[in-house]
């Protein structure tokens, strides 16, 4: 199937207006020894039927159970009517909106998509969308390392593992140095931060929740650094932001995060959302597009990507950074979520995130060798110590198709198991994840 | 009515039926989260019911063109047909329920499915290795160098410095900058191509490789290529081949076979992912022999008939993204390969050649073409002249093309023509929609001699006038505010 329009007798008309007897008098461009002497070494075309049978065949292959798996990406309800709005062609067979006057549909979803993230997190400008979390964060580091022209980046050790290895890949080639933040009970030890922060330091770079799941006080942190000259960065999980108080509340310069949670699939991993979000002095600083209002010559509202003498297409090897191609659709499901969900429904799946996690927590805790890890407040996420390897029992717990959570030890986190609980895990279901952990009581 | 933002709709209070009941005891929210990390203020989210909710952004989507509406032919962007079995099969549950980190064991099928977009990539692309990790084409250029920089620190050379064609996508230079490098910029000679003596002049120890996109931005296929490759490494560089244009090559021709050593696939031009106006795409990396103990970790990997994720890559630079890759994107590009097979996508790339070769011949004497070579699969115009005679800018003639209900093309790009208008018609444009727009574009040049001032104030027809983006820029309202 090649969903080309052409009969034969229109290729043959297109030729012959060319003036060309077949098409190989088109590419005489091509050397011939440059060219394939055989074709494609490819699998026989399928008809559409044969693929949906084979796709669906790959996807039964998949074993899907009972998930209590975050690790940064997180199984929350997502509303029928946000995939119906993202199966419009008008928004996800568009392109990147260039023509603004055709384009409004986009560059209006996408302003208020900018303002719902500024909303969340406290911040006064917010770009259309970085690729997911953990590039988020590493062009966050880039654009600190820019703004101050320092060399050094400090990094919490319980910021998500992935995070930290695409910030080494991203920074490998730079005259900088990172250098990790120790911890007190799985939380930011505050004291040991402010003694490193030194002249050199461009960003301090945290998350909360942490990738425990801890709540972390950063009350006071912001101060220390900015007397220092540096920036604090901050990754969060957009869904905390129901509850906790925003990170612009607290000083942050720079708020990035994985907006997964907020209306997109697991998909396995991707695509996702990164949320980028800044003080409004940043704003020239800032990697990616960014819509901003503006009116037509009859004074009608409209809207238009602005600041774009910071981006690639302009910029060249001078840009803020290399982007092009971002998530906007994954943003528009965001958009689609919270706007759905407002005020009330986001702050109801805080509520339940909050109290199951808490609920989990105490139930696993009353099982003999089972022990919260950190004495630290958490939102959805928390760490246990566990009487076997959580190795263990994340590979038996798998034949009755239950995900028990990621074995932080794999992670290089420590041991036991890092749970993580949304809004979707009903108490009966929790109740069996219990039940089958306490076979491994001790 | 529906003219509004969402927070313009907020009625303050408003039903809803979304989740469940909370079903466990509940607890106080200050005893499990202490009261200094409590949000103060209510969150300035609207409340709008979904009904209403929908009605706002189907609204919105009404004031977009679309690929679904007719040709867009936005040059190096590839805005072909985004066939919708890829919307079903990359939404089957068992792919988008699936969580990133689940154990190997329980995700055979979607492993399965990368090991072999891999193979079936590596086979169309002539290359040895592979990762599906780079989330965008400009994410790939970054992997891609970032393979380069650390292949010469491997093997004890600093090698700072990567050449790039004048015609080369901006995303080029960016990606060279933050792997660490500087870029060198190689002319084009007078036929478009890459100018072979400053390309001589260029090469030295400090090169680590060169850049290129082929075909070019001018549509045009680089017929030194193999010499090129060859100067190259015989200066001890390496070979990076742009993909954004890719789709003239399918089944005709592999960039492994003509010397390069690494190339980024754009999986939303090529392979039909739908582009979601402005993302998300994938950008595979396809490596030669050279590279591949350097790719980001994991790629997927076969032992018998078990699937796994494979961290035994010698010299990885690391990881890119997250987890592994944009995988609905990989699921909709595999379901597009395989119904296509080594002869559908042959057809594609010669369809999207003949579509090119003839709008360009429809417009023959209509604008200038500077490069008065035979394009493959797009091709760049000038309105240089036209400008100097009207007053008409190429940014007026793509403003007025909106009002014949088509999309215009690829503006001021490349930077080495004035007045550029780089038109890529794909394969999917039927020869009716070509000579539509050929006829329109003719009538507009038409108009631009006998009434300038329609051209200089158009849109006429669109959802708003031609926007101000001064204003825009100089207010810088980028976020709404609740007065």
């Amino acid at each position: 199937m090649a969903y080309i329009a052409h009969s034969e007798s229109d290729r043959q008309e297109m030729l012959k207006a060319l003036g060309v007897e077949s098409f190989d008098a088109l590419i005489e461009s091509v050397p011939a020894e440059a060219r394939l002497k055989k074709p494609l070494n490819l699998p026989p075309a399928l008809s559409e039927m044969e693929a949906v049978t084979h796709l669906q065949a790959l996807a039964d292959q998949n074993r899907r159970g009972l998930l209590f798996v975050g690790g940064g990406a997180y199984d929350h309800y997502i509303p029928a009517a946000v995939r119906h709005i993202l199966l419009r062609p008008e928004f996800y067979t568009a392109y990147t909106p260039y023509q603004a006057e055709v384009s409004q549909g986009t560059l209006q979803a996408i302003f208020e998509y900018q303002s719902l993230i500024c909303e969340l997190t406290g911040m006064e400008v917010a770009n259309a969308s970085m690729y997911d979390g953990g590039s988020a964060l590493a062009e966050a580091a880039l654009m600190a390392l820019h703004h101050t022209g320092r060399d050094q980046i400090l990094v919490a050790d319980n910021l998500n593992p992935f995070y930290r290895q695409i910030l080494q890949t991203y920074l490998n080639d730079q005259p900088v140095e990172l250098i990790e933040i120790p911890l007190q009970d799985g939380a930011v030890d505050q004291a040991a931060l402010q003694a490193l922060l030194s002249e050199r330091t461009a960003a301090v770079l945290v998350q909360n929740p942490n990738f425990y799941g801890i709540v972390e006080d950063l009350d006071g942190l912001a101060e220390p650094i900015h007397q220092a000259g540096g920036l604090l960065v901050v990754s969060v999980d957009p869904i905390s932001l129901s509850l906790l108080k925003p990170p612009g509340a607290y000083g942050a310069d720079i708020v990035v995060g994985e907006g997964q949670a907020l209306g997109n699939p697991l998909n396995f991993g991707g695509p996702y959302l990164g949320l980028f979000a800044s003080r409004r002095a940043l704003i020239r600083r800032m990697p990616g597009r960014i819509v901003g209002v503006t009116e037509d010559g009859q004074g009608r509202r409209g809207f238009v990507t602005v600041l774009q003498t910071r981006e690639q297409q302009i910029r060249r090897e001078k840009a803020t950074s290399n982007i092009c191609t971002n998530s906007q659709l994954c943003a528009l499901a965001a958009t689609v979520y919270l706007s759905l969900l407002g005020r009330e429904g986001f702050r109801e799946v805080g509520r339940q995130c909050l109290q199951k996690s808490h609920y989990l927590a105490g139930q696993i805790e009353k099982i003999p060798g089972f022990k919260r890890r950190f004495n630290r407040p958490f939102f959805k996420e928390f760490a246990v110590s566990t009487p076997v390897p959580a190795a263990q029992i994340v590979r038996d717990l798998q034949e009755e198709n239950i995900y028990p959570g990621l074995d932080l030890e794999k992670l290089g986190m420590g041991e036991g198991l890092l749970i993580a609980v949304t809004e979707k895990r009903s108490r009966q279901e929790m109740d069996r994840l219990v039940a089958a952990l306490k076979t491994y009581q001790a | 009515m529906y003219k509004k933002l969402i927070f313009e709709l907020d009625r303050g209070e408003v039903e809803q039926n979304y989740f469940s009941e909370l079903d466990v005891p509940e607890e106080e929210l200050e005893d499990l989260l202490p009261p200094s990390a409590l949000r103060r203020e209510p969150i300035g989210l609207p409340e709008v019911a979904e009904n209403e909710v929908i009605r706002h952004f189907i609204a919105l989507s009404t004031l977009n063109y679309h690929v679904d509406k007719g040709i867009y032919p936005l040059g190096s962007c590839t805005m072909k047909y985004n066939p919708k079995v890829n919307e079903d099969t990359s939404a089957l549950p068992g792919f988008a329920g699936l969580h990133p980190l689940q154990p190997e064991e329980s995700v055979q099928g979607a492993l399965q499915l990368m090991y072999e977009l891999q193979e079936l990539l590596k086979e169309i692309v002539g290359m040895r290795a592979i990762t599906l990790q780079p989330a965008a084409g400009a994410h790939g250029e970054l992997t891609g160098c970032l393979m380069i920089r650390k292949y010469h620190k491997v093997r004890g050379q600093a090698r700072n410095t990567m050449l790039v064609p004048d015609s080369a996508h901006g995303t080029n230079p960016a990606s060279v900058t933050i792997a660490g490098m500087k870029t060198l910029e190689v002319k084009s000679d007078d036929r478009g191509l890459v100018d072979l003596d400053d390309l001589k002049a260029k090469l030295g120890p400090d090169v680590a490789g060169l850049m290129l996109t082929n075909p070019s931005t001018l549509g045009i296929f680089e017929e030194n290529i193999l010499e090129i490759s060859e100067l190259v490494h015989e200066a001890g560089g390496l070979m990076y081949m742009d993909g954004a244009n890719l789709n003239a090559l399918l089944g005709i021709v592999r960039p492994g076979d003509l010397g390069f050593d690494v190339l980024h696939i754009n999986l939303h031009k090529t392979f039909s992912v739908p582009h979601g106006g402005g993302g998300p795409g994938s950008g595979p990396v396809a490596v030669s022999e050279r590279l591949k103990d350097f790719l980001p970790v994991p790629i997927v990997s076969r032992h018998e008939d078990k699937y796994f994720w494979d961290y035994e890559i010698p010299h990885s630079i690391g990881k890119m993204l997250t987890f592994w890759g944009n995988f609905a994107a990989l699921v909709r590009a595999y379901t597009y390969i395989r119904m296509h097979g080594a002869e559908g996508l042959r057809r594609i790339a010669e369809t999207a050649i003949l579509n090119a070769n003839y709008l360009l011949k429809r417009l023959e004497g209509a604008l200038e073409l500077p490069f008065p070579t035979r394009p493959m699969h797009e091709f760049v115009l000038s309105a240089h002249s036209l400008m100097k005679e009207t007053g008409v800018k190429t940014l007026d003639i793509a403003k007025r093309l909106l009002d014949f209900g088509v999309h215009a093309p690829t503006i001021y790009f490349p930077l080495v023509v004035k007045e550029a208008l780089m038109i890529e018609p794909t394969e999917s444009e039927s020869k009716a929609m070509l000579d539509y727009f050929a006829t329109t574009l003719r009538h507009i040049v038409q108009e631009a001699k006998e009434d300038p001032q329609l051209l200089k104030e158009a849109p006429h027809a669109t959802p708003v006038g031609r926007l101000n983006e001064l204003k825009a820029n100089k207010e810088l309202v980028v976020r709404w505010h609740n007065k």
